[in-house]
């Protein structure tokens, strides 16, 4: 008998058979036209016991690479996962439990996901915040179907510094809306190009999307009046941001941003390899704004009798449960344990440690650039102001990005993502991305390797 | 029958808050403090941030407030949870401990492809395993959740069309018992929704489907077995109506539990299908995901999925991005993949013979519990029904003679220590009840379940206010949701809360 299959013992079901009065399990199936019935044997290997299954994939996974010097970015970012986060979130009551239809069985997760919401609130300085999306990529997506909604318009804005993934996912959810996406070009120093959105920015334009920091970790340096002139012309500021360096740099709130999005891995999750995270999707608490909001919200109550505080769902008649065809998403599952993770993480750090981190990343990550920047070799592409992030160009013609990278996967080092992929003209640069993780041993390491790579010319 | 939730007034963290406190070391810190003295922060002063709040607590403070929370949410491992449509199964605890493998966790998604080739292989041999069982020719693994794979789906129909030149193509059909991700869906990728009505025995309405498609139809997207838990065993004649005016055919997985190796929906038609892996394949539900909602296709559309693809050749096995009719891409990586490979090890503890139990078992069970509670209080949705893996029950007769709804019933149920059913959906059943027990629950579980069903009944006649009193032994009573959603006493972050302890 299977033991996930606990009734299959024949005694037992033959009582159950007994009790609905048929012979065989066959019977309930009845209904199925015959020739719809597939009487073949799946193609899948026999039943294994816990045992082999944990070997079999045990020496699959120990096929894969790891390593400590990792300094790849591109959104996601290796870091440390402090042991309580994974102890307190993995508990079975928490990753068992399901969408929280009957709120009085479920407050527990219900008061976390109110917490996560509200602390992504204080480090964002918006007004609220939904339980979570996909991912960065898709929050983008719904962001700009968001803003189209609240002001009817179908232009919209962007610049080639954002994530290319993050575009592309906007491009297939926005397909059907027929938009108007304007990519427009970066500066030399990697900034958005502030007097070219001035020429393009209009009325008609719904919405413009800024990463701040952006695909290069550049940080923008004149948002105010960048936020004042899409505001002026009735469009809506939407920004990316890194949740972690909002312990550094000011907040999209302070801005006015109307919408803020980002990817939210960094707080408390394990890369895993990509995924499961989650979208963050924050917004300005103006009723024409929230009631556009996709996704679930929690929100703070109490009982009817007693008044006891207490949490549900709220603002559902937005949601496909109830609004169907005319529902503000699709979204139904999301990535509620996630945000769970991210509370605990928060609620960890609490401010100065918020602080704390957001500085030491920064501090490494110029130390690194500086390091790596007195290597002939080397230089940085953009000269801005970046957090954690920066890209730097192979000046000398003898090796290219591709090589360098390739070459140091063979001594555990990770760099990336190369911007080849993406640009033309920063086919010869890559992406270095500094973490809480990295010790000086580490940054050494990359260091000594890049060394080494321009000796060898 | 007596069971007590957890019950802390347990305040919020902004509520336990003392400043200066912080739970949790940052790395290396010692390390960025020496080198402060030799490097600038070189950020401008207008960008840096002024105030910051969060909320600050010692270590302890953090584990017990979390432990405390986790006391006050039911779960699968505390108890039965037959919420209907949700396939709330065991999740076998050794996926819990494989997906924390560093080779697996600390993978990044930028990493060279053949730095991670274990992993590629297994997610290969799943999507493989997947494809075998829904009778397709190519899964994609990327969607995030059933809505996800939805939206994937129907932007391929779309795709499908515009390649064909076809632009008359604009609605897709849903029935009226689909769920609401359905329509959604189907609206985002920019189709009118066209509803068909369900009949009498609770399946589609054949003639009314036939006067709805017209060249105008796209596709149309059905669950199999239905939300009500039925076959529709007109099945080949709905898929030969839409086929016939040149529409594509979308199975929604949600209650493919109810046919695993039984029947394959590649088998019966359908072009596209999406798999619940968190629903069909036990990856535990997380509080609302995360979950997975992997696509397969019929060989024709496979040029149509979204990028990008395993596949594998003599080098390995490796990301496809040439796919020349692409929809694009709907995710920022490849999947959630620690989701994807909980489902795998899932598949391998069932094995062939496993997985067609799977099916004949949760089937089984819900009839079993069927048959032991229908009533007339419970009423049979339709008429000489036989379930598949679950039953929608009607408490309309409640309601007209004892002014009890379907809602006060659920919530008495939670008092028991077991989860309410999915209460008023499907929308085409008044007052309704759907139960889902699942192939993971015992005789014994499924007999106390019926039998907290009948004590229920039992206090209806005897004391209906006590049934609209409920739930009083949950950690609170029954919540005030027109306060939770009118505009003037909506709250959902905590700022008055912080204001009113500062004014304190």
């Amino acid at each position: 008998m299977n033991p996930l299959l606990p009734n299959s013992d024949k005694n037992i079901t033959k009582k159950m058979l007994d009790y609905l009065e048929i012979d065989s399990i066959e019977e309930l199936f009845s209904d199925v036209p015959d020739d719809l019935l597939y009487k073949k044997e799946l193609k899948i290997p026999p039943a294994k016991s816990e045992f082999e299954i944990e070997r079999i994939i045990a020496s699959k996974l120990s096929k894969n690479q790891i390593t400590n010097t990792n300094f790849l970015g591109g959104g996601m970012y290796s870091t440390y996962v402090p042991s309580l986060v994974d102890e307190l979130v993995t508990r079975s009551e928490f990753l068992t439990s399901y969408t929280q239809y009957q709120p009085e069985a479920s407050q527990g997760i219900l008061q976390a996901m109110f917490e996560y919401q509200s602390m992504m609130c204080d480090l964002t300085q918006m007004d609220i915040v939904n339980s979570s999306m996909y991912d960065w990529g898709t929050s983008l997506a719904e962001a700009i179907r968001m803003a189209i909604r609240i002001n009817k318009k179908n232009r919209i804005i962007t610049f080639r510094n954002t994530g290319k993934d993050r575009i592309e996912i906007l491009k297939t959810y926005s397909e059907p809306l027929g938009i108007e996406l304007e990519i427009l070009d970066y500066k030399n120093n990697g900034q958005i190009d502030y007097e070219h959105l001035q020429n393009r920015m209009a009325n008609d334009v719904s919405a413009v999307y800024i990463e701040h920091p952006n695909l290069f970790g550049v940080l923008e340096e004149q948002l105010d009046d960048v936020s004042a002139l899409i505001h002026r012309k009735d469009g809506l500021l939407i920004m990316g941001i890194d949740p972690i360096s909002l312990g550094l740099v000011k907040p999209p709130g302070e801005y006015n941003a109307d919408i803020v999005i980002g990817e939210g891995q960094s707080l408390g999750l394990h890369l895993n390899y990509g995924g499961p995270s989650f979208g963050i999707f924050a917004a300005r608490g103006d009723k024409k704004i929230v009631r556009q909001m996709p996704g679930r919200i929690i929100g703070l109550t109490n009982s009817k009798v007693y008044e006891e505080r207490g949490f549900s769902m709220i603002m559902q008649t937005r949601e496909q449960n109830i609004r169907r065809e005319n529902a503000t998403s699709n979204i139904c599952t999301n990535q509620t344990l996630c945000v769970v993770a991210a509370a605990i993480y928060m609620a960890s750090l609490g401010e100065k440690g918020m602080r704390e981190l957001s500085n030491s990343i920064n501090i490494k990550a110029q130390y690194t650039n500086k390091l790596i920047n007195e290597i002939d070799t080397f230089k940085n592409k953009f000269e801005a102001p970046f957090f954690r992030e920066f890209t730097i160009e192979v000046t000398n013609k003898k090796h290219t990005a591709k090589y360098i990278i390739k070459h140091l996967v063979k001594k555990n080092v990770f760099i990336g993502p190369r911007l080849g992929i993406w640009f033309e003209e920063l086919e010869n640069c890559f992406n270095i991305a500094i973490s809480d993780i990295h010790s000086e041993i580490d940054i050494n390491n990359l260091v000594k390797h890049l060394e080494r790579i321009q000796n060898e010319l | 029958m007596s069971y007590k939730q957890a019950k802390w007034k347990e305040p919020l963290l902004v509520e336990k808050s003392h400043k200066g406190r912080q739970a949790v070391s940052i790395p290396n810190i010692e390390f960025s403090r020496k080198i402060s003295q030799i490097v600038d922060s070189n950020l401008p002063n207008n960008i840096l941030r002024t105030s910051l709040y969060l909320p600050c607590l010692s270590q302890l403070d953090v584990v017990r407030h979390f432990t405390r929370l986790s006391q006050m949410n039911f779960s699968v491992d505390l108890g039965m949870y037959p919420l209907g449509s949700c396939t709330m199964k065991y999740s076998p605890k050794l996926a819990n401990r494989i997906v924390n493998n560093k080779s697996l966790s600390e993978l990044h998604p930028y990493q060279e492809p053949k730095t991670v080739q274990g992993l590629l292989e297994l997610l290969y041999e799943l999507s493989q395993y997947l494809e075998e069982i829904t009778g397709t020719d190519k899964v994609n693994l990327n969607p995030s959740a059933g809505a996800h794979g939805e939206l994937a789906g129907v932007l391929i129909i779309r795709k499908y069309h515009q390649i064909n030149n076809n632009e008359l193509k604009t609605e897709i059909i849903v029935p009226d018992s689909a769920h609401g991700t359905n329509p959604a869906s189907a609206a985002m990728a920019g189709f009118k929704v066209i509803k068909v009505k369900s009949d009498k025995e609770g399946l589609v309405n054949i003639s009314s489907l036939k006067e709805i498609v017209s060249e105008r139809t796209a596709g149309m997207m059905l669950t199999v077995p239905n939300t009500h838990g039925l076959f529709e065993k007109n099945v080949k004649e709905i898929i030969s109506t839409i086929h016939n005016v040149g529409g594509l055919m979308y199975y929604d997985g949600a209650n493919l539990n109810a046919l695993l190796g039984k029947v394959r929906p590649g088998d019966m038609g359908f072009d596209i299908v999406h798999i619940n892996l968190h629903k069909t394949f036990s990856t535990p539900h997380g509080g609302g995901g995360p979950g997975a909602g992997p696509i397969g296709v019929k060989k024709d559309l496979i040029k149509f999925l979204p990028i990008p693809i395993l596949s594998r050749d003599k080098n390995g096995v490796k990301f496809d991005y040439e796919l020349p009719y692409t929809i694009g891409r709907i995710k920022s990586f490849y999947g959630n993949i620690t989701v994807l490979i909980r489902a795998l090890i899932y598949i391998l503890m069932l094995g062939k013979e496993g997985i067609k139990e799977i099916s004949e078992q949760s089937v089984l069970s819900a009839n079993y519990l069927y048959k032991k509670i229908i009533s007339k209080n419970y009423a049979p949705a339709f008429k000489n029904e036989l379930p598949k893996h679950e039953f929608v029950v009607s408490l309309s007769k409640l309601l007209e003679e004892k002014e009890i709804k379907a809602n006060d019933v659920a919530k008495k149920i939670l008092d028991y220590g077991i989860h309410a059913p999915t209460v008023y959906f499907p929308l085409t059943v008044e007052e309704g009840l759907m139960i889902e027990p699942t192939e993971s629950e015992t005789i014994e579980e499924i007999d106390q379940y019926a039998r907290v069903m009948k004590n229920i009944e039992e206090i209806a006649r005897t004391n209906p206010e006590k049934i609209k009193q409920a739930p009083t032994n949950t950690s609170i009573n029954r919540i005030d949701d027109v306060k939770a959603n009118h505009p003037k006493t909506m709250q959902y972050n905590w700022n008055n809360i912080k204001k009113s302890l500062k004014n304190d």
